[in-house]
């Protein structure tokens, strides 16, 4: 029977492939959330094979925080182009023009929470019914807890502690009006195999990822690049660094590592050895014990 | 791009966890995590800061699976937690469950997609009345593996008397569940003897640790590669010229496999056609076999759609309205003799009628309740469901993806229950007597 013996991977893959299947047939306005970041792009290479040889029957919808590195957004565009596919761009900048949201104060003011407010406004003016996520149950211990099909109410919130039980293959993808779900194809994938899968699949990934020089400040054991976005503390200095990033979100609160690992094969190395989550490198996660708990329930990623 | 072969080369392994409160499953999942790495320095010293916060003397590494806030608040488990790691052999999912709030709705949905189970005994308390629900539980989900780690055996003295007659216990009660395969170890997940490595304090335990059990045990037959199940999910139809005359069939493949060429056979329909192409996520395939996600197309036109089944005309899925099955309730919303759900089966949605509740399972003795048909939050049940259009399906002993269903709620959408298909006979069972595995 050896034969019929798929690798783990292979299952991840499939597994991600059936539900975003599974979003197509149960929902009438599905989106995918793109962030530019690795896991998005895994996400669009799995949307890309579960319909192919039709394009994605939905469009990708970037929740921009305006503090980018701009090495991401044009990786987002040349990706989009190469696709053919539709892209949604909503700003966080936008909402706080219009006075939906407010910016923080301090010296590294984030729009990682500040996201939640346009990609709900986002939800209900495209009437999305189904927002599918990259995100992952291994990244935090909120998102363990996490469903594939994760039901938002008419406001968005998540309800942690009353969760549809979820078993076997089947989800159940039904909701009154108003209401829409996340999805997660890689709720079982962990950080190294996001990694492999862009490793056998040789995709295309931004330059941050890898090893490069750049000017960043340590604030509370977070490396945080120069960027127009940040101020400096007394006492504090930039210092020009060789670095790369785990993840890639909003600058002012996605932390460098110092790191030399310049190929796919040197950064997977890297990972299997890292004795720091990546999420640790992460300014938004250290703010509270249960911070992700907390913006999950109010409607984030 | 060459990837590590190794990494590449690896299986994957889901099992469960269950145990009664304070039987050290925490520190058993905490011991395996950290020994195989998956656990980090900057959640290590969380741990660390949250323990010290609450004034705890030992680090509480149920703070790493009780990630919400009002566990942590509590110090109880709410919800089931999935937890990763890998060691060069093998992948790991944990599903974390719960050992006492809404229970078996949290071991139901863990062990829904397990192949092992491992249930915790503490080597002073011996088999008690929660292993057995545990053990009822994984072998009503068909789990094929199952370990019995006898715990705490340092505060028996590492016995060797103790734990055989542990083990003699445990079998005398197992002989009435349908497990195939029981393996037992001694433990002690505080001091880790046989989790990771053998134990100097038990020279008399020659078996492997139970980090070697996991990695090493076969689970290559638990999926169905006999019977050719394909339910499609979806139709894909790209309206693109290079692809004018497509019509793909895409789904996920339940049990069997399928190649080229083969006659299969459309349900409901009845229709049969043969197999032009299938295709995987890396392109053409020459056979597809259970788990796969696939595209088929056929050789003839035929009408398919989502929760249609496509089978073999010599090995056909039972096609019937009338179901009986065993259901676990997850809702407190009791079942209603008579009342009308919606019933999803593989990619198929019907409307359906709880005719009859034949018996309540009292999961403590193991014995059916005849005559007791008030199904509430956490229990177990035979029941007779007529649906509004026929389903295609297999006993859940014979295919777990195509025996399986849910029940929801027409009005809510709530999850309501899991079921099991047991057969497809309406037939009156025998009212009384011990459950029997075989018989479910």
């Amino acid at each position: 029977m050896s034969s019929y013996h798929l690798t783990h991977l292979a299952q991840l893959e499939h597994e991600a492939i059936f539900v975003m299947r599974e979003v197509a047939a149960q929902f009438e306005r599905p989106a995918l959330l793109f962030s530019g970041g690795k896991d998005s792009i895994v996400m669009v290479r799995l949307a890309q094979k579960a319909f192919a040889p039709a394009r994605l029957p939905f469009p990708l919808l970037h929740v921009d925080t305006g503090h980018n590195f701009p090495e991401t957004i044009a990786f987002r565009d040349h990706l989009v182009e190469s696709l053919g596919c539709r892209l949604i761009v909503r700003r966080v900048e936008d909402s706080i023009r219009v006075g939906r949201a407010q910016e923080e104060k301090g010296p590294n003011p984030s729009r990682n929470a500040l996201q939640t407010v346009t990609l709900l406004d986002a939800i209900e003016e495209f009437r999305f019914d189904a927002c599918l996520g990259g995100a992952r149950r291994d990244e935090e211990k909120a998102r363990a807890k996490e469903r594939f099909f994760s039901h938002r109410d008419e406001f968005g919130q998540w309800d942690p502690k009353n969760q549809r039980p979820e078993l076997w293959n089947l989800f159940n993808g039904r909701k009154h009006p108003g209401e829409h779900f996340r999805v997660f194809p890689l709720s079982n994938w962990t950080e190294m195999d996001v990694w492999q899968y862009i490793a056998q699949e040789q995709l295309e990934i931004p330059s941050i990822y890898f090893s490069h020089r750049r000017r960043a400040v340590r604030r509370q054991g977070v490396l945080l690049a120069d960027t127009p976005f940040i101020t400096l503390l007394e006492g504090e200095a930039f210092e020009e660094l060789t670095v790369r990033f785990r993840t890639v979100g909003d600058a002012t609160c996605t932390g460098a590592v110092e790191s030399t690992a310049s190929t796919l094969e040197e950064i997977i190395q890297e990972v299997a050895s890292a004795r720091v989550t990546e999420r640790g490198a992460r300014a938004d996660d250290r703010r509270s014990e249960t911070a992700m708990e907390d913006r999950k329930k109010a409607g984030y990623f | 791009m060459s990837t590590d072969p190794r990494y590449l080369a690896m299986d994957l392994l889901r099992f469960t966890t269950a145990g009664s409160v304070d039987d050290g499953k925490s520190t058993l999942i905490g011991r395996l995590l950290y020994d195989s790495k998956a656990i980090f320095e900057d959640q290590l010293e969380a741990i660390e800061r949250a323990t010290e916060q609450r004034g705890e003397d030992h680090l509480n590494l149920s703070l790493l699976t009780d990630g919400l806030r009002a566990e942590r608040e509590q110090g109880i488990t709410i919800d089931v937690a999935y937890r990763y790691f890998a060691t060069p052999r093998r992948k790991f999912i944990i599903a974390d469950t719960p050992g006492h709030i809404q229970y078996t709705r949290n071991m139901v949905t863990g062990a829904s997609t397990a192949n092992l189970a491992i249930v915790l005994v503490d080597a002073r308390k011996g088999v008690v009345e929660q292993t057995c629900r545990h053990s009822f539980i994984a072998a009503l989900l068909r789990i094929q593996h199952l370990v019995v780690a006898v715990n705490k055996m340092d505060l028996v003295d590492w016995s060797e008397d103790r734990f055989n007659e542990i083990v003699r216990q445990y079998k005398d009660f197992a002989s009435r569940l349908e497990i195939p395969d029981i393996r037992f170890i001694p433990i002690s997940a505080l001091h880790g003897d046989n989790v990771v490595d053998g134990s100097a304090n038990m020279p008399w335990y020659r078996g492997g640790s139970l980090l070697y059990t996991l990695e090493t045990v076969y689970i290559g037959s638990d999926l169905n590669h006999v019977d050719a199940r394909f339910p499609v999910q979806t139709v894909i139809r790209p309206n693109r010229d290079e692809h004018h005359d497509f019509r793909g069939f895409a789904g996920r493949i339940a049990g069997g496999v399928f190649k080229p060429g083969d006659e299969v056979l459309a349900l409901p329909s009845g229709r049969t056609s043969r197999i032009k192409s299938l295709s995987g996520p890396s392109g053409p395939l020459t056979e597809a076999f259970a788990p796969m996600s696939i595209v088929m197309t056929l050789e003839d036109e035929i009408d398919i759609s989502r929760g249609d089944q496509i089978a073999r005309p010599n090995n056909a899925p039972q096609q019937t309205q009338d179901i009986e099955a065993m259901v676990c309730w997850f809702s407190d919303k009791r079942l209603q003799p008579g009342g009308r759900y919606l019933v999803r089966h593989t990619t198929r949605e019907a409307k359906c009628a709880v005719k009859t509740v034949r018996y309540k399972v009292d999961i403590n003795t193991l014995h059916r309740v005849p005559g007791d048909s008030d199904i509430g939050m956490n229990d177990i049940g035979r029941v007779h469901l007529r649906t509004a259009v026929p389903l295609f399906c297999d006993t859940y002993a014979r295919n777990r993806a195509t025996g399986s269903f849910i029940l929801v709620d027409e009005f809510s959408h709530a999850t309501l229950a899991a079921g099991m298909i047991v057969g497809t006979s309406a037939a009156e069972r025998p009212e009384s007597g011990l459950l029997e595995m075989g018989g479910l």
